[in-house]
């Protein structure tokens, strides 16, 4: 167990730095002007020299990988050229996440609160209603590309609900729909695995002989059945975890949510390379830790789960 | 026993008994058969067989055909069925359209005759001739759905064609020479723990946005699961006996891939490229909606469906937004269910009525 955990702590740093270096030296193959900001076109050559070398982009590309590493060490992004220009990245951040994370996590909890229930309830009536209905909406999420869904419920949602389409910061109103939105493949893939899980167990013989015994049904669902099929839910949590972080580059633009997202968005329309290269390094990072930390979850959860993951969500 | 006594009491147990008796009397009555059903059976059912030599010799024999048997399990899901005619349809409709008579231009700007002002912002059947209306600068959007349909229809098939090349042969050199099984499986894992979303939108910036852009960076992303997917099924298969046995014959390695291994894997390969296309479809609307995918005056359902998400607020422009949304829609429930229907008809499992 021990061996497997540093081992894939390993594999994951090295994925790390191995990412790192190629967004670095990737988007220095770049054009030029995302370095300068605006007015670059008037600049004299020698102006543009010297402000390159200033910035250190005329070093060999081996000194700038170290310093760029050292930067990231000390918790510095780099600066801003075009986005809010000579602002340092790490500002402009540290306004943005508090939001990306609140409504991350608001949408993950309210996958789990609908999600669960949804499997349960089709597993219970399984060949019924319910179970069609839900069969028929996992997969419809799963065939028709999820910006479709995003743009209905944003369309027909501020509709019915009354809602106003944009996000604004002062309206509790205006943070369901975008909820909603990210927390929305998360619950077909929750109510999907839930599902099986549990008409697995169903079929098992320690619930055959628990209904011959007499217990109530109601009692076998939910002591016996639902305990033991939400142990390997756990492994959906990192599948779950990525969708809500690449689903928030769509939602948050679509509502125009000032998180990071949308602010991936923004700066790659207006080419700002220090911006991109800080958000891809955050995201890529982000998406790294969570695949690490579903993995180690598995492994603790119950050590016989092949360590192996679904392609889910990615 | 002595709790069922306790139960049902001794009374009740005697009914049972009786009422048992009287059925199985019932039944016997009725399975004899009259002397003249008798008279009527063929004397020859009870005459001895005369030893026959080649019908003791004769083996059993079944007429099974693996693809027969697939396309036989394919048909008998209906909406399989439906939705495959339904593709057909649309494909060749997508790529005769422009050929047929009375179809307007798909970037051509119109102009009202009297006036001499674009025709913009015309709903569906306001105009004569403009049979979906037109878009905001005065384009037939008919024409426009069709031909973005095609584009986008022609980067999935070339993206799933690349990646399923690409995918293979990693994968099979992958699975079947073990000396490179160690570098590959180190490569995967760096790979894999990067979400290809990210790989993606790196790419696509560094490259300038085009139609081959979009076409590298998917492809870049996709051999990977393909090709993992493929080397767990060559390692599961590699050492069956009729390979070994083909190996001691002295065939080449390439040889056993080609004709040994790759037959096996012939309906998995068609399912990955059946899910390829979809996936390629979205990834191109998501790129495009970054601002990485194909420039907006290039009609692509990605495009379309950007053009009219920015006029979303004016409720009368929605169709504008619909139907592009339909078709895609549409394309891509038709791959998904096909595929999956067609998945499960490969599996000999369900080949057994």
């Amino acid at each position: 167990m021990a061996k497997y955990i540093i081992k894939r702590l390993g594999s994951a740093v090295i994925s790390l730095f191995i990412i790192t270096a190629c967004i670095f030296l990737l988007l220095r193959l770049m054009p030029i002007e995302g370095y300068l900001g605006a007015g670059y076109e008037k600049m004299s050559p020698e102006v543009v020299q010297n402000q390159l070398r200033s910035l250190g982009l005329l070093d060999p590309v081996w000194v700038q990988l170290k310093n760029f590493y050292v930067n990231l060490f000390h918790g510095n992004l780099g600066i801003s050229w075009i986005y809010r220009p000579n602002v340092p990245i790490t500002d402009i951040l540290a306004a943005k996440i508090p939001i990306s994370i609140s409504m991350g996590a608001a949408a993950m909890a309210l996958a789990l609160v609908v999600g669960l229930p949804l499997g349960v309830v089709m597993s219970r009536f399984k060949g019924g209603l319910p179970d069609k209905l839900g069969t028929s909406f996992i997969v419809l999420l799963n065939a028709v590309p999820v910006v479709v869904f995003y743009l209905i419920i944003q369309l027909y949602g501020s509709k019915i609900f009354g809602v106003p389409m944009l996000f604004s910061k002062t309206d509790w109103r205006t943070w369901i729909l975008p909820t909603v939105c990210l927390s929305i493949g998360s619950i077909a893939n929750y109510a999907m695995w839930m599902r099986r899980y549990m008409v697995d167990e169903l079929n098992s013989d320690y619930v055959r002989l628990a209904m011959a015994k007499g217990v109530s049904r109601r009692n076998i669902m939910y002591h016996h059945v639902f305990r033991n099929a939400f142990v390997p839910m756990i492994q959906l949590l990192p599948a779950s975890l990525l969708m809500t972080i690449m689903g928030s580059i769509y939602v948050e633009s679509l509502f125009s949510v000032p998180g990071m997202g949308g602010l991936l968005v923004d700066v790659i329309k207006r080419q700002d390379n220090t911006m991109v290269q800080a958000l891809v390094l955050i995201f890529a990072t982000m998406g790294i830790l969570g695949l690490l930390l579903g993995d180690l979850l598995m492994a603790l959860a119950d050590p016989r789960i092949k360590l192996t993951r679904g392609e889910d969500g990615r | 026993m002595v709790a069922d006594m306790g139960l049902f009491g001794k009374s009740k147990v005697q009914k049972l008994g009786d009422s048992l008796t009287e059925r199985l009397k019932g039944n016997l009555d009725g399975a004899a058969m009259t002397q003249a059903e008798l008279d009527a059976l063929d004397p020859s059912l009870f005459a001895l067989a005369e030893y026959d030599a080649a019908a003791a010799e004769r083996s059993g024999y079944s007429n099974y055909s693996y693809w027969k048997s697939t396309c036989r399990v394919f048909w008998k899901n209906r909406a399989a069925r439906f939705l495959l005619f339904l593709l057909a349809a649309l494909l060749i409709f997508t790529f005769i359209q422009p050929y047929l008579p009375n179809q307007k231009d798909d970037i051509t700007i119109y102009y009202d005759q009297s006036t001499d002002l674009p025709l913009k912002n015309k709903l569906p059947g306001e105009e004569p001739g403009f049979f979906l209306g037109t878009n905001s600068i005065g384009q037939d959007l008919w024409a426009r759905i069709w031909s973005g349909t095609r584009t986008s229809l022609f980067i999935g098939f070339v993206v799933a064609l690349s990646q399923c090349i690409i995918g293979v042969g990693i994968g099979v050199l992958w699975g079947y020479v073990r000396k490179v099984d160690k570098f590959f499986t180190e490569l995967y894992n760096i790979i894999n723990n990067v979400p290809r979303t990210i790989i993606l939108i790196l790419i696509s910036y560094i490259l300038r946005p085009s139609l081959s852009t979009i076409i590298i960076a998917m492809c870049f992303v996709g051999w990977v699961p393909m090709s993992l997917l493929i080397r767990n099924q060559i390692v599961i298969i590699r050492d069956r006996d009729y390979n070994l046995a083909s190996r001691c014959l002295g065939s080449s390695s390439l040889r056993i891939m080609v004709k040994n291994l790759l037959p096996y894997l012939v309906s998995i390969i068609m399912l990955q490229m059946a899910l390829a296309v979809p996936a390629a479809i979205t990834d191109e609307v998501f790129l495009t909606y970054i601002g990485l995918g194909l420039p907006l005056d290039m009609p692509s359902l990605g495009t379309l469906i950007i053009a009219g998400r920015a006029i979303i607020t004016s409720a009368k422009l929605q169709y504008q937004l619909l139907f592009p949304c339909l078709s895609l829609s549409l394309v891509t429930v038709c791959f998904y269910v096909i595929g999956n229907a067609f998945a499960d008809a490969a599996d000999p499992k369900n080949h057994v009525n």
